[in-house]
């Protein structure tokens, strides 16, 4: 067999570029520090960490533990409920008399009996649930959600970006119609819109919204890539041969356009992480059950007037570091895969 | 000698390369060249690609590409006893333009297709000379009709598409002798144009620098142009000079082992020895003889036919405005037979449809009418599933090997590939041994078949190429250009191994080129295109000496070191 000979492998473009990469100082940290990120959002989702999130393990908004802890309610009363007194003024009846006393009435019947924490390492929430799990776990839902939403993107993407630069003619100008059609809509109205057919709230529904309103950019770069591959003499010498159309397409064209596919998902990674804060922010984001960084900024919103900021500087730094991380990552990326660079 | 008015000592340039293997690759671009140019006299510097001679003209006009490349001390580089490599970027500019300026090759590159070459003329004498703009148009117009362009007072106002490309490369001309500068650099000012465009360049050139006794700097890879326009002669290899001499001495009595090499390998128009002369051959000390064996070419009559094109045409459509629609016809009934086992020539300048009819023929591009039978069946007619089997026996070489070839596959998997399409080779191991084989066969090592393209050099790519097609064992073989974008002296090996192959599998060549003497050398017959249709074909020894169209005579008279045909006379 001649497979056995002897042979150094010689570094293919992939190699050449992650040499590249591998000089690059800022882009193999920030690659460090998104590789640390998946690293905690894969535990995760394994349940390894933070999957007790919903406990409700400190007091209600307790202080983060290098802040110190408050200083203790007066009455142990852990939240101010309206007294009694209140209720008695003439005149006025309580409609919620009764739930109240009710409520008074668990409140002093569990007196702290899991001895809730005062302090907590990043805070607490309203409820006392631990802001450092949360922001992990909401870790895990925003960067599930940007990485698959810029995955459906892509593929969604490249594969009409392709078949509109590749075959021309009549199928581009079908294409580009859908794609004047999808972003002649203005975003937050496709956003709605796609969100009423979908009718129901979720990790899902947010990917499919942003996934199927974000391909139209990289419809656009794929199908120019196409249209300037297709006519290259390699793929004519590829016809030549007696390739299929498929194979030119994806096995001889695309890998010498992977390079703007790969930045393009990189890049549509950041924007859909930061399109999922502002849907949730919004409230068509995802549901109550599960937690992500727009889910604590919306909470946070309320709670700054009372001057509980941790929730939000937990959320927003791990989000700016994710971001900031990601697109060095992303640049460092566009300019090791550069072709000209070979 | 007179005078000198640039004079160059032991100009040594280093470039840093950041390929990514290692972390700072340093290549000597230039090692050690002194050479003088006299005051009104031509100088033609001579080398094949990475001989360091574009580097050496852009070192003198302060143009090196400045992170990377770095001028190592103990160069020298003096015009009229002035040293330039000290000088500041202020300094520089001032000189450039004024005193010394350059000819590109890209005149379609070169200007800026917004402005008209009015404006671009003016700009440059507004800026150096302090025209005003009544008296810069009215030079403008001048030097356009000192350049040749015919109706200045209207091309003034055009816009760079609107010229053709010899009327480009004439603007630019214009453009660098718009201060009357004293220096000229030409930086290969003709490779880009066709060769009835590059005889009428030279000429202006010759002519521009008699009249106002410049002196010129001359970058070119091809030896033959320089007999026509040069004085003295600069040979580089390597970053270093060769030889050095008078062009007549260089000519007539070359010293150096490459020189003689050079002159050698390109195909002589006279007679037609079986192998063409390689640079190896030279520089391994082995001076080969006179190869007195001449290998027939021509076809006689009773040739079996192996490819029959009738009425072949190829027309494209335009939209003009809203509903009209202008035709363009690329092919215009070309018919032609194509003997089996014998080579055919096309010749033709750029746009006369060579490469349109290599591209119907394998349709990789549809036909607007004709047929093309290839043993009674007419290709051109088949159903892409019946074109199937017909596929792997009509291919097709092209041009740019650098673009020919997928970047993301290695050699092996380029031969491999149609061979598995095709289902030739038992299994993927038989496959492997038939490209090794072929490879072989086609000159490249074995460790070759793990490389990508990328690590190749243009000869062996297209080598590659070629390797590629005869995986499928072809009939006809299309060599679209498939030289020309090559050094001479890989050009030669090239050649000869097209040779080699034909003789060993009886394979048909349509050879497509705008080299003449290649065409010559390389068929059997030979087929001159114009305007898409063909206007002669013969005997290819018959057509180059009695050629009876006159656009044949035409290009004919073109070819460079023609002895008669030389412009002003350096070389008798």
């Amino acid at each position: 067999m001649s497979a056995v000979m002897t042979h150094e492998t010689s570094p293919g473009l992939w190699a050449l570029a992650w040499r590249r990469l591998r000089r690059d100082r800022v882009g193999m940290v920030s690659l460090v520090v998104v590789c640390a990120y998946l690293v905690v959002v894969a535990a995760a989702a394994l349940g390894w960490i933070a999957a007790d999130w919903p406990r409700e393990v400190g007091v209600n908004y307790a202080p983060p533990g290098f802040a110190g802890a408050d200083a203790p309610p007066p009455q142990g009363s852990l939240t101010p409920l309206p007294t009694a007194a209140a209720a008695d003024e003439p005149g006025i009846v309580d409609p919620l008399a009764d739930v109240l006393a009710e409520l008074r009435k668990g409140l002093a019947a569990a007196p702290d009996a899991q001895a809730r924490a005062a302090t907590l390492p990043l805070g607490g929430d309203k409820w006392g649930r631990d802001v450092l799990k949360k922001v992990v776990k909401g870790t895990e839902t925003s960067l599930v959600v940007g990485m698959v939403a810029a995955l459906l993107a892509v593929l969604i993407g490249t594969v009409l970006g392709a078949y509109a630069g590749y075959y021309g003619g009549r199928m581009d100008d079908f294409l580009n119609w859908i794609y004047s059609v999808f972003t002649s809509i203005p975003y937050l109205l496709l956003v709605l819109a796609i969100a009423a057919v979908l009718n129901q709230k979720g990790t899902l529904t947010v990917i499919l919204i942003l996934g199927l309103t974000g391909w139209t950019g990289i419809f656009r770069l794929v199908r120019a890539e196409y249209l300037k591959h297709r006519t290259r003499e390699y793929v004519l010498a590829a016809d030549a041969i007696g390739t299929s159309n498929a194979q030119r397409m994806f096995a001889h064209i695309f890998p010498n356009v992977s390079h703007v596919v790969l930045v393009q998902l990189s890049l549509h990674v950041v924007l859909f992480i930061k399109s999922e804060v502002i849907l949730s922010f919004l409230g068509f984001g995802v549901g109550v059950e599960t937690v992500s960084w727009g889910s604590m900024l919306n909470e946070s919103q309320s709670e700054l007037i009372l001057g509980k900021w941790w929730q939000l500087a937990a959320a927003t730094t791990a989000m700016a570091v994710l971001v900031t991380a990601f697109s060095l990552f992303t640049d460092a990326l566009r300019d090791v895969l550069d072709p000209r660079l070979k | 000698m007179t005078e000198s008015l640039l004079s160059v000592r032991n100009l040594k340039v280093d470039f840093r390369l950041n390929d990514g293997t290692v972390s700072q690759a340093v290549t000597h671009a230039v090692r050690g060249v002194s050479f003088d140019v006299p005051v009104d006299s031509t100088v033609a510097l001579v080398g094949e690609s990475g001989s360091g001679k574009s580097v050496t003209a852009l070192a003198v006009l302060g143009l090196l590409p400045k992170p990377n490349a770095r001028v190592l001390s103990g160069s020298s580089i003096v015009y009229r006893n002035r040293e330039l490599l000290g000088l500041t970027p202020r300094e520089l500019t001032a000189l450039r333009g004024a005193e010394i300026s350059m000819v590109f090759q890209e005149p379609m590159s070169s200007l800026n297709p917004v402005f008209s070459v009015g404006f671009q003329l003016i700009e440059v004498l507004k800026k150096h000379l302090g025209f005003d703009g009544k008296r810069a148009r009215a030079r403008a117009i001048e030097l356009l009709r000192e350049v040749g362009i015919p109706d200045p007072y209207i091309r003034v106002d055009a816009y760079p598409h609107q010229l053709s490309g010899g009327q480009q490369q004439r603007v630019m001309i214009a453009m660098a002798i718009a201060c009357e500068p004293r220096l000229l650099i030409a930086d290969e000012p003709t490779t880009a144009l066709d060769i009835s465009v590059q005889k009428q360049i030279l000429t202006l050139l010759y002519e521009l620098r008699q009249r106002r006794q410049m002196a010129m700097l001359f970058i070119t890879h091809d030896l033959g142009l320089v007999a026509e326009i040069a004085d003295q002669v600069v040979v580089m290899r390597d970053g270093e000079i060769r030889e050095q001499g008078a062009v007549t001495q260089i000519f007539s009595a070359p010293q150096d082992a490459y020189t003689k090499a050079l002159l050698a390998c390109r195909p002589p128009l006279n007679r037609r020895p079986l192998r063409l002369p390689v640079v190896e051959d030279f520089l391994r000390g082995a001076e080969p003889g006179i190869d007195t064996a001449e290998r027939r070419r021509g076809v006689r009559g009773g040739a079996e036919i192996i490819l029959e094109v009738n009425a072949l045409s190829k027309h494209f459509h335009f939209r003009e405005g809203l509903l009209r629609k202008r035709e363009f016809k690329a092919l215009a009934n070309a018919s032609f037979k194509l003997a089996k086992g014998k080579t055919l020539g096309v010749v033709g300048e750029s746009g006369c449809g060579k490469t349109t009819l290599a591209l119907t023929l394998m349709r990789l591009t549809p036909a607007s009418g004709g047929s093309a039978l290839f043993e009674g069946r007419d290709l051109l007619s088949l159903t892409p599933e019946q074109a199937m089997p017909y596929k792997r026996r009509i291919q097709i070489v092209f041009q740019n090997p650098y673009a020919s070839l997928n970047p993301r596959f290695t050699a092996g998997q380029i031969l491999m590939e149609p061979m598995r399409i095709h289902g030739i080779g038992a299994d993927e191991a038989a496959r492997v041994n038939i490209s090794l084989d072929l490879m072989r066969k086609v000159g490249l090592p074995q460790p070759a078949f793990f490389k990508y393209p990328h690590e190749f050099s243009g000869g062996q790519r297209q080598r590659i190429a070629i390797a590629r097609c005869l995986t499928m064992q072809p009939d006809v073989l299309i060599c679209d250009e498939a030289v020309s974008a090559l050094d001479h002296s890989v050009q030669a090996q090239l050649l000869n191994l097209l040779q080699d192959l034909q003789d060993e599998f009886g394979m048909s060549y349509i050879f497509i080129s705008h080299d003449l003497a290649v065409v010559k050398y390389m068929s059997d017959e030979v087929m001159v295109m114009k305007d898409g249709a063909i206007v002669e074909m013969n005997d290819a020894d018959a057509i180059y000496a009695n050629p009876k169209n006159s656009y044949t005579k035409q290009l004919l008279a073109s070819l460079p070191g023609q002895g008669a045909a030389v412009v002003g006379g350096a070389v008798s």
